[in-house]
């Protein structure tokens, strides 16, 4: 169980990113976070990863205090963030440093299969495409079993293609180990194929404005009657979020 | 390249309907082979007519000489195990003073990089001590180290220092905060950060460093030698001037060349296996 115990997160230039939130997260559970930009959703990933400490407030997984990065806790970013010197093997092993040569080979060789990327061991990250770099990344985080992972918009960046294709991808993956998953994103249809839950973020200061259960059966179809009504009740919370400034003069007042 | 464009060619005019044929018949010379040739086009052609000039009598060549004495003058200083002599001695020279200056050019390079205070500390010394010519303290250096290999080497080193700091504390400071971040996700030490982390993001910044500092090193080995030495290729200049000798001046100086090219030559090739990873402008 991941818990967000009343974390606040204020940075030193003033930025009340958090404010008094709190979470929990079950074992097999895919929680996606959405919400505008700035709403405190890179925030909330980064308190719960141990890469920012929490102001005030906790982070526990299975009862113990994070408050720096855990093995346990697995991290997938916006940009692929691979290091650029290691070829593709390297870069997925680089969290097994330490283990037996033959066990970090198999355990490489395992994933780098699972997430179809057999043929680009062996190449430097340059010579990758933004979906295929981003694989490896998730390969990266999944090659030490961690029993939480963390997204931070990780498919933002790529085409709608790739998008959907790395979403049922991922959705494969996490249903192997089913580890706790928080995915942190601003596209709602990415939110409804995911998620079990849905957590709508507001601010300032960044919270949780409501939290909604998606019931849809997976698969899910993207274009069933089903998942567009799921999508309008998003759009109703997330709607409600948005801090409207009524406009001062219509646009068609302005002369040309 | 030009058959590429032949297709569009051919629509466009029948004149060069005809070159793109013609060039896809051709066979075109390899470019690995033509490209440094465009180079030597000028110098050698310049060698060539100043010694044809001289060859006709239109000039002594005393004070410059032509290609084919200074050939001479190079063959005969390697034949008596002269040149050996000389440049084996400024070798040393540049070497000593070049290890020292990476060593510690390096170091507070990456102190000063890695640590703030350190950073506001001595960063704004060094950099005021960097705006001296350091030739200036050549008579510093005799007043403190001596007239001989001393004084010498420490002049090379403080010559390769700088570059060598510069370019570390920079390459240090700019590596990406995104990329430290994943040494944090996994966990790593200090010293695993800067082994796994620093050291290969800072090796392209460095190895260019490393270039500059040995050139640095050449340019201070000359001053170095200016300054009173009875052996080393700076001393084969000195006394081709004070006997006359252009020949055997310009002779140390194609030595200069030749090792100075040699030894840039070695850091480059022996970091091209570091730098595979690369993706830049010049992998085109």
């Amino acid at each position: 169980m991941l818990v967000l115990d009343r974390v606040s997160k204020t940075y030193p230039n003033g930025v009340r990113a958090l404010e008094d939130v709190s979470l929990e997260v079950a074992p097999g559970e895919l929680l996606v976070v959405i919400g505008g930009s700035g709403t405190g959703k890179s925030s909330l990933l980064r308190a719960a990863s141990g890469l920012d400490t929490p102001t005030q407030g906790r982070v526990l997984l299975d009862g113990m205090t994070i408050t720096a990065p855990h093995e346990r806790i697995g991290i997938i970013f916006q940009e692929p963030r691979l290091l650029p010197w290691l070829r593709v093997a390297d870069n997925v092993g680089f969290g097994l440093e330490g283990r037996p040569k033959a066990e970090r080979d198999k355990r490489v060789a395992f994933i780098i299969e699972r997430v179809g990327l057999a043929d680009k061991a062996g190449v430097w990250p340059r010579e990758l495409s933004g979906g295929q770099a981003q694989r490896v990344a998730i390969a990266r985080a999944l090659v030490t079993r961690p029993s939480v992972l963390l997204l931070d918009e990780p498919f933002s960046a790529l085409d709608a293609f790739t998008r959907a294709e790395l979403q049922d991808h991922l959705l494969d993956l996490w249903d192997e180990a089913r580890p706790i998953l928080v995915l942190v994103t601003h596209d709602i249809e990415e939110a409804l194929v995911l998620s079990s839950r849905i957590a709508v973020m507001r601010s300032p200061p960044g919270r949780i404005a409501g939290i909604i259960d998606v019931p849809l059966p997976r698969p899910r179809d993207r274009m069933s009657a089903a998942f567009d009504e799921q999508k309008r009740r998003v759009l109703r919370l997330l709607d409600s979020t948005f801090n409207r400034q009524p406009r001062k003069a219509p646009l068609h007042d302005f002369q040309i | 390249m030009q058959t590429s464009w032949s297709g569009r060619d051919r629509q466009m005019t029948t004149s060069s309907q005809a070159v793109g044929a013609q060039s896809e018949l051709r066979k075109p010379a390899p470019a690995h082979i033509l490209r440094p040739a465009l180079g030597l086009i000028v110098p050698v052609g310049l060698a060539v007519a100043w010694e044809i000039i001289v060859t006709l009598g239109f000039s002594t060549g005393r004070l410059v000489p032509p290609p084919s004495v200074i050939l001479s003058t190079f063959a005969n200083l390697a034949a008596t195990g002269e040149l050996q002599r000389h440049a084996a001695v400024t070798l040393m020279r540049v070497a000593a003073g070049f290890a020292l200056g990476v060593v510690s050019g390096t170091l507070v390079g990456a102190m000063t990089g890695y640590s703030q205070l350190t950073h506001r500390l001595i960063d704004p010394t060094l950099q005021g001590l960097r705006a001296i010519p350091s030739i200036a303290w050549v008579p510093l250096f005799i007043l403190w180290f001596g007239i001989f290999e001393k004084s010498k080497i420490i002049l090379i080193a403080v010559g390769v220092f700088f570059p060598v700091y510069l370019g570390v504390m920079g390459a240090v400071l700019s590596v990406d905060r995104k990329i430290v971040e994943v040494g944090r996700v996994f966990r790593l030490s200090g010293p695993a950060m800067v082994r796994r982390i620093l050291l290969p993001a800072v090796m392209p910044a460095y190895i260019i460093s490393l270039r500059a500092g040995i050139g640095l090193g050449w340019m201070f080995v000359v001053a170095a030698e200016f300054m009173g030495a009875s052996e080393g290729l700076g001393f084969l200049l000195i006394d081709g001037q004070q006997l006359g000798k252009p020949a055997q001046i310009v002779a140390a100086i194609v030595a200069f060349a030749l090792l100075g090219k040699l030894t840039d030559w070695i850091i480059a090739s022996a970091a091209r296996p570091l730098l595979r990873w690369e993706d830049t402008f010049a992998r085109r």
